[in-house]
């Protein structure tokens, strides 16, 4: 019953991987098969009831399909019930404030609150007034938790399958983030992640986009896309965001693609066995190059899938605080 | 068939009263403290009994059974695992028929989370089987029966990914303390319990050593 001593999971949300601890981190990786198991079922029914009767609210003050849908199918698989706010047409254009929404939302006994928006800090406004349990779905140029933590596991699941080792963690995994550093909550989630977890972390990218005193985090900085690849096991490529793009922080689209976009070529400089990764959406040939994105070595697909699964062990462990 | 199996457990229970010391009519004295210190340490099965259940649930199996080809076991882990592993050799060597065994891991159906009760539920290894339990006759083997839920959850689990002929239960220990309408089809031993007993089912496969062992607990002054 408790052969590896008991383990407890006590927080109620789920704000900044800065936060955690890395046993916390482990606690949902390790939950995190089970319920990609749920979802590969074959026959029957692909969903479980540990959240059965509970209220999960999307609440997505940013555009977003593929986290808002991996949220709402990761609570449906759970048997919860769910809620979208449609912001565009909520009370948030009739000056309400978030707290009075939330308080109004919590009137209808809701139980997870799953956030995004463009300010840094909503989330952990809402978790530390709020009953409710909040997620926090990405908050400005922040954190994006759930998106790192269902990186690592698809980075431990690749390490595990290349070694053969069945427990093989994130110990001593070099990982190189190309792209939009600066901007990206999910280069910083990601970068807390993989160093909690013992991973060795390179960011890359133009010097306008890598922010001042990245090293602090503990992380190698470049500006040569050959370097930061060389010995890498992960080579992860975050979206140029061109919506964000009005400031021009690099002098041209195609001075950036010549220099960090990931194709076959720039490839060349990475090892056989490391994998590509990406968030999405893809821009495809900026960021990264179509036979890339299409070829052998990218498991982005595996990542929307393993997205779900770690999802719900995060809803699992929040709502049900499960121990042992 | 169902005659059969209540006979074979009076036996049992005879012989258990005639032999071990199972039945629980001894003394609790809420007042004495010195019971609290030493807990009384019982072995209830000992290797060869636990080698005779087995052989003896694979013969009742085979027998409830007729189409042997249609039966599959599933193990709820961690201890019902090795047991239907050791049950599938019997019966291969009855019948000469491989029966295919899974493991079922009722964590995710358990209707005792909110309540806190429930550990370990963190662990990485889950369900898995690879068979289609549509049509089969699917006996659910356990190691100790106690309230019933567990059976309840596997219950659920099983009927989530299709739907058997038949589902039986299959258990080394009864410890007679349900809460829920269920029974085993097929069991071990029978014990007297109280919630505050422990009862231990070390498997050669899982702890090293095949022995059962009930732990008399010191019941709190206030039941419920």
């Amino acid at each position: 019953m408790a052969e590896q001593g008991i383990r407890l999971w006590s927080r109620k949300d789920l704000v900044a991987i800065e936060d955690l601890s890395r046993s916390e981190i482990e606690m949902i990786l390790d939950l995190a098969p089970q319920f990609v198991a749920v979802s590969q079922r074959e026959s029957g029914i692909k969903k479980v009831p540990l959240l059965q009767g509970r209220l999960v609210v999307n609440w997505f003050f940013e555009p977003s399909t593929r986290t808002r849908t991996s949220f709402e199918l990761a609570a449906k698989r759970l048997s919860a019930d769910t809620l979208t706010m449609n912001v565009a047409v909520s009370s948030a254009k009739k000056g309400e404030t978030l707290h009075d929404t939330l308080y109004n939302i919590e009137a209808m006994h809701s139980d997870i609150v799953v956030i995004r928006h463009s300010y840094a800090g909503a989330a952990k406004i809402l978790a530390d007034r709020h009953p409710s349990s909040v997620i926090n779905a990405g908050d400005g140029a922040h954190e994006h938790p759930t998106q790192a933590l269902l990186d690592a596991f698809t980075m431990r699941q690749h390490i595990r399958r290349l070694r053969q080792e069945e427990n093989a963690g994130l110990d001593g995994v070099r990982v190189a983030i190309i792209g939009d550093i600066a901007h990206s909550r999910v280069a910083r989630s990601n970068i807390w992640c993989l160093k909690k977890l013992g991973a060795s972390v390179t960011v890359c990218g133009p010097s306008t986009l890598l922010p001042v005193e990245i090293e602090k985090m503990g992380v190698r900085v470049t500006t040569k896309l050959r370097e930061a690849l060389e010995d890498v096991d992960v080579v992860y490529v975050l979206r140029i965001q061109l919506e964000r793009q009005q400031k021009c922080l690099f002098p041209s689209l195609r001075e950036y693609v010549r220099l960090f976009r990931i194709d076959e070529e720039s490839l060349k400089a990475a090892p056989d066995h490391a994998i590509v990764m990406h968030p999405g959406p893809i821009n495809r040939d900026v960021e990264l190059s179509a036979s890339v994105a299409d070829g052998p070595r990218n498991v982005i697909l595996e990542q929307v899938s393993n997205g779900v699964a770690v999802r719900m062990a995060v809803m699992h462990l929040l709502v049900n605080k499960p121990q042992g | 068939m169902h005659d059969g199996a209540l006979l074979k457990s009076n036996d049992l229970r005879r012989r258990s009263e005639a032999g071990l010391t199972l039945t629980s009519n001894r003394k609790i004295c809420p007042m004495t403290n010195a019971s609290s210190e030493e807990l009384e340490k019982t072995i209830i099965m000992d290797a060869d009994l636990i080698r005779s259940s087995v052989h003896r649930l694979a013969q009742e199996i085979v027998a409830a059974n007729p189409d042997i080809h249609s039966v599959a076991l599933l193990g709820v882990l961690k201890r019902g695992r090795p047991l239907a592993d050791r049950i599938a050799r019997e019966i291969k060597e009855m019948t000469g028929v491989s029966v295919p065994v899974g493991s079922l891991s009722t964590r995710l159906y358990r209707d005792d989370l909110r309540s806190g009760r429930v550990t370990g539920i963190t662990g990485t290894t889950g369900t898995h089987f690879d068979f289609d339990v549509d049509g089969r006759n699917v006996v659910i083997v356990d190691d100790v029966l106690s309230t019933g839920r567990t059976v309840r959850a596997a219950l659920d689990e099983i009927i989530d990914y299709g739907r058997p002929k038949r589902i039986q239960l299959a258990c080394l220990v009864d410890r007679r303390l349900r809460e829920l309408p269920i029974q085993a089809d097929f069991l071990g031993w029978s014990v007297e319990t109280t919630p505050a007993d422990h009862v231990s089912v070390r498997l050669v496969e899982t702890d090293g050593e095949d022995v059962v062992l009930l732990e008399r607990g010191v019941e709190e002054a206030q039941e419920q």
